[in-house]
């Protein structure tokens, strides 16, 4: 039962076709990071498919900084590259920069995450996974193992972080519509398993062994992976005696899902160098208004 | 009013000891079953035996800490090191070796980790906040490029002897509950029954005397970064053990201001000089217990951090020798 | 340009009194200062030099007394408000930032205008005014750590002086010159007082006293002892009345020093020194023998004690103990050798505060043992008790921590410690400093009876007295050279300070 709630796919339809220039295109890409399991592998795509479609890539890791970034755009801009890509660390000050960009000629693009600029046509568009849509396609998921009743547990991301307002709000919207769903525990185990372990372990306290409880959602794979070590140690059936499912889908949460330790993940797709690079070569040889967001369409993988 | 209870108010001990049991207290009355404890999978269990198992990280890490503290240093590299340990372990287990070889690797590390701090420090003179900065910043890279060693994409590993050590148990009581009994002990022989916290104690206090008095200050301070850096390791084992994984980036982040606040609960100055070992352990069981107390509470996870700020701030001004002798004074005159 | 009778005071400070917790540190002190005079102020560490400076710029307030600034009394209560007035101080440590140009360093402070906005352009002309003053003539965009000390004590001299500066406070102002320098500073001195400026002047250079000043006034413990014309007293006089008189009582209980002779060679310097902190120096200690280091404050006399124990490296020189060689030798060898030291500041570098009596005690013997073999708590407990008791050391219990004790107290934990390491030489840095006077008869005998018991000591103290009633021997320092030694029957006042103030009468 894969790719049954991928909503938003067509806005990339006009896209799809591959371009072959005479010239290759440069591309500079300025990466937040390579923090846990999923943005190392998000890089590692985008270099491999930049090949794929002839594009010489410029890639510069910020190391998290925001500095470091603001940097290495300048330095783009002073190569004279044909466009930009950047994951944003942040979403503010970024006015300035991408004002010089504009000044420049050279289009700029985002990627994963938003930027915060009074002038919207200071970048051409976001190309991203919507965390929202994650949440919903979760609770939806959850909604139909269920049968629309349900008492779950959330494990949160890091407080106040986009992502995990983003993912809650979306799984929210689809459980309200649901009478007998709802969320009796929610803690922030910071997107780690260390974090998720320790706040499943306060919840099979607090719940007297997770009595009543039908579900597990966690906000990142990382958190139910500890959720689920933490329940075996308790003597629970993570997947049997409550539903789990998180967001991401980790290498590890596919051994998780064939064993039946959990039951469902919505991929945060990592190999996105498809969805992004067709629209930036696109908008190079051929500049036109674009939306402002450009949705990556999101699986949800069940364990079978 | 009688001496005795003059001098439990007036101590230094009775604070610390006194949030802790407030916190349960509170803890209890939100939540009814917080005090029970069953057996489950062969072992203890209940969330009094999680406020000691979930602490037993943090406590070790700020005896390591403790001890540092005590010559007037700092070490702020404290989770860099639980980093870096938890990337060589999962290296290792990659590779093949033996898991026995793999637990002394970790150590070794801690204990490389720590000799670099102590070169820094006493050889260098390098204040102890730059100088361990230095790993503190480096270190969780140093782990990421351990990691690349294998590969990196897949972490996650299954080790009988490591998960033995932090999640298995003897007797129904936890294997890292009875481990770091064992260790507090070795250390507290160590500190108290040889002159290594005499001596320690004299450098923190006046460097300077104690090198005219013949004290050997450089050895004595290099020793105790060494110190920190073994127990942060074997911190480091018990965490990475705990997860199956290893994740340099966001490992035990913050914890050593977690074992600063432990420290600092414990009565500990970062002026240096003395070092309360037993306190020390006090001061982590009040952090989780804290922790473990506001996410079973059901509150918001906002509120978390603000909790944890307001009770540490209360209860170092319980400790501060002003308000001791002001409600010292308070509570004689009231009974006179 | 001299003072003279007619010209009315500029500054009067009548019957000044000022006490710290358990500390009087001053009381009843007169001082006058003239305009066009420049007025030396003498006396030991601890005379009360510093807190009467403090009083008069505001940095202090005073517990009794008035002062008078041009007849007209006044309280300053911030050195800002004493500046106002025209009082200006340049204190022993240059208050300049080194990595700021000339024209910030005189910009900060008061001289700015009322909005708090610098225009550098003007910036840089009053730097240039005020350094004209002094008649120095440098790149004032340079930052001032680039010159020499003597240029940076200079620049911070014209800091002080505005245009209505009338009162100048130079506190140690030749600590780190050297005669040249000295020279061009005083050069200016005379030219700032040919304009009529106060000037008061501390030092511990006698000859610069007598070389620069009009009048000098001499403190002790918190008193006046004299106010003088510099052409009216003499050298010893002057020494004589630095240096008290006080232990009248020891004197008489110790009438009769060692009757055996000093027995054998315990320690043998040979032209052992540092450049800049003492001139190469020969002395020998023998055991059972007690020998004084006399000379000014500055001369030289904690140096030797801390070059003999390793403390200050030597850098040339040969060193014996028991006649091994112990050249270059650290504290802690000193001390494996049996050199035990007590040195004179008891906070900074003689006690462990937090740490108790018997930790204090315990401390060197401890070192010498190794980290490893720690003395059971038992034998610890006996030994501070003994320790405690045979001392004397005032406290209910060997746990006290040592920071709670008085002065005397802990003077004899400093003791104790080096005793307790079982030295066979003891050197001991002004013993007696800040303890009252019943202690320090204690431990002037004690020095006495660890002689007897066949101890090597060299014994260190800017009181005469103290030092005459202790010693079998006396080395005798002045500005940082070793000048003499008297011997026996010779020990006396006036003999030491003859040979303290110069005067070629000394033995040997």
């Amino acid at each position: 039962m894969k790719a049954k709630y991928a909503l938003a796919g067509a806005a990339l339809a006009a896209s799809a076709l591959m371009t072959t220039a005479a010239w290759a295109e440069t591309i500079g890409f300025s990466q937040v990071g390579s923090e846990g399991d999923w943005r190392p592998a998000f890089s590692a795509n985008m270099q491999e498919s930049a090949k794929e479609y002839g594009i010489d890539l410029k890639f510069a890791n910020a190391q998290g900084k925001q500095e470091e970034q603001l940097r290495a755009v300048r330095a783009f801009i002073a190569q004279g590259v044909d466009a930009i890509i950047i994951a944003p660390v942040v979403v503010t000050g970024w006015d300035q920069v991408l004002r010089e960009a504009k000044d420049a000629e050279i289009p700029v693009f985002l990627v994963d995450r938003d930027v915060d600029v009074e002038d919207k046509s200071l970048y051409v568009t976001r190309i991203s996974a919507d965390f929202n849509l994650e949440g919903k396609l979760a609770g939806a998921w959850l909604a139909a193992a269920s049968k629309g009743t349900c008492k779950v547990v959330e494990l949160q991301g890091t407080t106040g972080s986009a992502p995990a307002i983003e993912r809650k709000k979306g799984f929210e919207a689809v459980i309200d519509q649901f009478p007998a769903m709802e969320i009796v525990q929610t803690q922030s185990g910071d997107f780690t398993t260390e974090g998720g372990k320790k706040v499943m372990e306060a919840f099979i306290k607090s719940t007297n062994n997770l009595e009543g409880i039908c579900a597990s959602f966690a906000h990142n794979d990382n958190m139910q992976l500890g959720a689920i070590q933490a329940m075996k140690e308790a003597g629970l059936k993570p997947g049997e005696d409550v539903l789990m499912v998180s967001v991401d889908y980790v290498p590890a949460i596919k051994d998780a899902l064939a064993a039946g330790e959990a039951n469902a993940s919505v991929e945060l797709r990592s190999a996105v160098g498809k969805f992004i690079y067709p629209v930036v070569l696109d908008y190079i040889k051929n500049p036109t208004e674009l939306d402002k967001w450009i949705v990556i369409p999101s699986d949800l993988h069940t364990a079978n | 009013m009688p001496v005795w209870l003059k001098a439990i108010v007036q101590s230094r001990a009775v604070w610390p000891v006194l949030a802790l049991v407030l916190i349960l207290i509170v803890a209890g009355s939100v939540s009814p079953n917080f005090f029970e404890i069953r057996i489950v999978e062969g072992r203890l269990f209940g969330n009094l035996i999680d406020i000691l198992y979930r602490a037993v990280p943090t406590a070790l890490v700020a005896l390591g800490m403790a001890v540092v503290i005590g010559t007037r240093g700092i070490d702020l590299s404290v989770g860099s090191i639980i980093a870096i340990v938890g990337a060589v372990i999962v290296w290792r287990i990659k590779m093949g070796d033996p898991h026995i070889t793999i637990l002394f690797s970790a150590l070794a590390a801690g204990i490389l980790c720590g000799m670099w701090n102590g070169f820094l420090v006493s050889a260098l003179r390098i204040q102890p906040i730059i100088a361990t900065l230095i790993l503190m910043v480096a270190g969780r890279g140093i782990g990421m490029l351990i990691n690349q060693l294998y590969g990196g994409t897949d972490p996650s590993f299954e080790s009988a002897l490591l998960q033995w050590m932090s999640t298995g148990s003897i007797w129904l009581i936890p294997t890292r509950l009875i481990l770091a009994a064992g260790i507090f002990l070795a250390l507290w022989l160590l500190i108290r029954r040889t002159a290594l916290g005499l001596f320690i104690e004299s450098v923190g206090g006046n460097a300077a005397a104690s090198n005219l008095a013949g004290v050997k200050a450089g050895l004595i301070i290099f020793v105790a970064y060494v110190l920190s850096g073994l127990l942060s390791a074997w911190a480091g084992v018990i965490m990475t053990a705990d997860t199956h994984t290893s994740d340099p980036v966001s490992v035990a982040l913050y914890i050593e201001l977690d074992a600063i606040l432990a420290v600092v609960i414990g009565g500990g100055s970062l002026a240096g000089g003395r070092i309360y070992l037993g306190m020390t352990v006090i001061g982590a069981l009040v952090i989780q217990a804290l922790t473990t107390a506001t996410l079973i509470s059901g509150l918001p996870p906002e509120y978390n951090l603000i909790i944890k700020a307001l009770v540490v701030l209360s209860v170092l001004f319980l400790q501060s020798a002003n308000a001791r002798k002001a409600i010292g004074s308070l509570v004689s005159r009231r009974a006179s | 340009m001299n003072a003279t009778a007619i010209d009315k005071p500029r500054v009067e400070m009548r019957s000044i009194g000022k006490s710290f917790p358990g500390v009087r540190a001053l009381s009843n002190v007169d001082f006058t200062l003239y305009p066009g005079e420049v007025h030396a102020l003498l006396g030991e560490n601890g005379a009360g030099k510093s807190t009467l400076i403090k009083i008069l710029t505001g940095a202090l307030n005073r517990d009794a007394g008035e002062i008078r600034l041009d007849g007209k009394a006044v309280n300053f209560n911030s050195t800002g408000e004493a500046q106002a007035h025209g009082i200006s101080t340049v204190y022993q440590e240059v208050n300049l930032i080194p990595a700021m140009s000339v024209t910030k360093n005189l910009t900060l402070g008061p001289s700015r205008d009322a909005l708090g906005v610098i225009s550098w352009g003007k910036a840089r002309k009053r730097a240039r005014e005020k350094l004209s003053r002094l008649k120095l003539n440098i790149d004032t965009e340079q930052p001032v750590g680039s010159f020499s000390v003597a240029v940076q004590q200079l620049v911070a001299i014209a800091h002080a002086l505005d245009d209505d500066t009338s009162v100048l406070v130079l506190d140690e102002p030749t600590a780190s010159l050297d005669a040249q320098e000295t020279a061009t500073l005083f050069a200016i001195i005379r030219d700032l007082k040919a304009r009529g400026m106060a000037i008061v002047f501390i030092t511990h250079f006698l000859d610069q006293v007598y070389e620069i000043s009009d009048r000098i006034s001499v403190l002790r413990n918190g008193n006046l002892v004299g106010t003088h014309m510099a052409s009216e007293i003499s050298r010893q006089d002057l020494i004589s009345e630095m240096i008290g008189r006080e232990l009248g009582e020891v004197e008489a209980t110790l009438a009769h020093k060692a009757e055996s002779g000093p027995g054998k060679q315990k320690l043998v310097a040979r032209d052992l020194g540092r450049k800049r902190t003492l001139k190469p120096f020969d002395l020998t200690l023998h055991a059972g023998e007690v020998v004084g280091l006399a000379g000014l404050l500055g001369s030289g006399r904690t140096e030797m004690t801390k070059l003999v124990f390793g403390a200050i490296r030597s850098d040339s020189g040969e060193l014996h103990v028991d006649g091994q060689d112990m050249s270059g030798a650290t504290p802690r060898r000193s001390l494996a050798s049996g050199i035990a030291f007590c040195p004179e500041d008891r906070k900074a570098e003689g006690l462990v505060g937090d740490l108790s009596i018997r930790e204090n005690i315990m401390l060197s013997m401890q070192a010498k043992r190794g980290w490893l073999r720690q003395l059971p708590r038992r034998e610890q407990e006996k030994i501070a008790g003994e320790m405690i008791r045979a001392l004397g050391i005032a406290t209910p219990d060997a746990e006290k921590p040592v920071r709670q004790l008085s002065g005397g107290n802990q003077q004899k934990v400093v003791l104790a410690r080096a005793l307790a390491s079982n030295p066979g030489i003891l050197l001991l840095d002004e013993p007696t400093r800040g303890i009252d006077v019943g202690a320090h008869a204690e431990i002037i005998t004690l020095i006495r009876k660890l002689c007897n018991e066949g101890m090597a000591l060299l014994v260190a103290s800017s009181e005469l007295d103290e030092i005459v009633a202790a010693s079998d021997r006396v080395a005798v320092l002045r500005d940082r050279e070793k000048v003499g030694e008297i011997d026996g029957a010779d020990i006396n006042r006036d003999n030491i300070i003859r040979m303290i103030a110069g005067d070629d009468s000394g033995q040997h």
